[in-house]
């Protein structure tokens, strides 16, 4: 049970990033506008993977069939790249995903492509290349499940998940 | 899994010469042909301890050559004659009534050895001729794989072409809710039946492909949490990660004298093509561009591999040398082309066209031309050739997370139908003709 309210949660969020980005016609003030999650939730433990996924934002998206970083999530991979800054043993793997709109092993090639976008960028911002590793699920891990536009906008994404050396 | 005992195959006669050419036949490169009519009775017991094989290794028959779409098993319940004796000449104008063309005589025995003894006759009906006798002997338990070798003789006989019925296919079964999928490696017969699963879903497992013996399967694994290509030996039970490469291995394929397998390598996000040699374990690099590189499949001469690529702005279908040289594009059709094919007889590429709103099964010569389509689902992708060329197996994909089925398609586009598989499954690879 458990289980099943954190990935609503987490669907919902992911949802709301998207709306608001589809909603505001210059993606980098939404960007500056971040979910008020932090006053929510007071029991996070800092340099947790809670932390990490509610306070920073673990999630990017991409356009179809894109790979480059959107203005609206660079906001997002900043936050990243300052908190991995502040918990120096923190090593993280970046996981690309891909809507349904692709043949398997394309989509496993273009979720590395997203996947390696993702650390170029957070590399680019200072973050050590050997804490940062990679892994692509094609379409193997939707999120979302529905053949309509705002669900593939779901599943395209890149999420930062930590390996090792959080807080717990 | 112990490699089949081959069956001993002897030739029946009675003694009547075949006829110069055979009446009874089905052109399978016509586009739009009426199923023959084929009687075949449940296979003639010689104890009542034999009427189970015998009506068994019928209706398997029955099955094979009706999924085929070239013939149309009749219905038993409309025989007017009963054979009790395969021996003796058929009485035919009893055949013709219900509109037989060809008719099935069988028997089946188990002998003082223990072993199962099966003959077949194929009778052409209107010729009043015998066109094919066999007969065979094998473990009792290996009844299912005689009934197929019986329904290949037949399809072989009257179509002019190799059958594929004694065939195994190796596929992904899948289960659970569609947000939180289970993936098994499996293998079944052709028909669906003997389904054996490999790995225990407790990892992700994608695109396995069987090698030019059926012995062993190239396949990708998140076994370790580290996607990388593995074999899998059928004989020993064993797993084995291919190469130890940095980065994701990808998309393997067995060359089809079965001593490399070809497949991706990502490096920094991007994939090439690599070969790798499993007698030494060499590793050769065959593209180097960084566009996507995937999909590689050889020619059926092991000269040529046609692959995917999106090195010119979308994904596309590529021919090479084995070398990697000579690189070149042949899709320039609608739409985004991958997931090239090439046939076992060389004449066709079939390829995964997505046009905005689908993903269809196609078929394209390797010059690029004469672009067909052969399915007509909403999300069609990944087919996979009967080593006979003339029938291909692909996934289909439910809309709306309703999960993957295995459909099967004749060359031709007719003929669509679903393959029967444990559950929900993707990813079908065809076995060659078990030797």
């Amino acid at each position: 049970m458990t289980k099943i309210s954190v990935g609503l949660k987490l669907a919902a969020i992911a949802f709301a990033v998207v709306l608001a980005g589809c909603a505001t016609k210059p993606p980098a003030q939404t960007a500056q506008t971040p979910a008020p999650t932090a006053t929510q939730a007071p029991s996070i433990v800092p340099g947790s993977a809670e932390d990490l996924r509610v306070n920073v934002g673990d999630t990017v998206h991409f356009d179809y069939n894109k790979y480059a970083i959107l203005d609206a999530d660079k906001a997002t991979l900043q936050r990243q790249s300052a908190w991995l800054a502040k918990y120096p043993a923190v090593r993280v793997t970046i996981e690309g995903n891909c809507d349904e709109r692709g043949t398997r092993e394309y989509n496993l090639a273009l979720g590395a492509r997203r996947a390696n976008a993702v650390k170029e960028y957070l590399v680019s911002l200072g973050v050590s290349a050997a804490r940062v590793e990679t892994i692509s699920y094609g379409k193997e891990r939707p999120m979302c499940t529905e053949s309509t536009e705002s669900c593939w906008a779901q599943n395209r994404r890149g999420v930062t998940t930590i390996t090792a050396g959080a807080n717990s | 899994m112990k490699k089949f005992e081959l069956a001993i195959v002897m030739a029946l006669s009675l003694g009547m010469s075949p006829p110069a050419f055979a009446a009874l036949q089905v052109d399978v490169n016509q586009g739009n042909i009426q199923p023959l009519p084929i009687a075949i009775p449940d296979f003639v017991a010689a104890s009542p301890n034999d009427v189970a094989a015998g009506q068994n290794i019928a209706s398997v028959v029955r099955a094979d050559l009706g999924r085929s779409g070239l013939f149309k098993p009749l219905d038993q319940k409309s025989f007017i004659d009963k054979v009790t004796n395969i021996n003796s000449v058929p009485n035919f104008a009893d055949w013709r009534i219900i509109t037989a063309q060809g008719l099935v005589t069988g028997s089946a025995a188990i002998q003082p050895d223990g072993r199962l003894r099966v003959d077949f006759r194929l009778w052409d009906v209107y010729g009043e001729s015998q066109m094919q006798g066999l007969q065979y002997f094998t473990q009792p338990a290996n009844w299912r794989r005689i009934a197929h070798m019986i329904s290949d003789a037949i399809y072989q006989r009257i179509t002019g072409e190799k059958g594929y019925f004694d065939t195994r296919i190796v596929f992904i079964s899948e289960s659970g809710p569609a947000l939180n999928r289970k993936k098994r490696l499996a293998v079944m017969d052709e028909d669906g039946a003997n389904p054996i699963f490999l790995t225990n879903g407790g990892y992700l497992v994608l695109t396995p492909r069987f090698n030019p013996t059926a012995q062993m399967i190239a396949y990708m694994s998140y076994i370790v949490g580290k996607p990388r290509v593995y074999l899998f030996d059928l004989e020993s039970g064993r797993q084995e990660k291919l190469g130890d490469f940095p980065n994701m291995t990808f998309s393997p394929r067995f060359s089809p004298d079965g001593n490399k397998v070809v497949m991706s390598l990502e490096q920094n996000g991007n994939s090439d093509i690599y070969v790798m040699d499993l007698r030494n374990r060499s590793v050769a690099r065959l593209t180097y561009d960084p566009g996507i590189d995937t999909s590689p499949s050889y020619s059926p001469d092991g000269k040529q591999i046609t692959f995917e690529s999106d090195r010119g702005g979308s994904q596309q279908v590529y021919i090479m040398n084995a070398d990697g040289s000579n690189q070149h594009r042949i899709s320039f059709g609608e739409g985004r082309n991958g997931t090239p094919v090439w046939s076992p007889r060389g004449d066709l590429i079939a390829f995964t066209k997505q046009t905005p709103g689908s993903f269809r099964i196609w078929v394209m010569r390797p010059d690029g031309t004469g672009e067909r389509m052969l399915s007509t689902g909403w999300e069609d992708e990944g087919p996979t050739w009967a080593p006979n060329g003339r029938v291909l197996m692909f996934t289909r994909t439910i809309q709306g997370g309703r999960g993957s089925q295995v459909w099967s398609v004749d060359v031709t586009g007719r003929n669509e139908r679903r393959v029967a598989t444990p559950g929900d499954a993707s990813d079908p690879a065809w076995s060659p003709l078990i030797q």
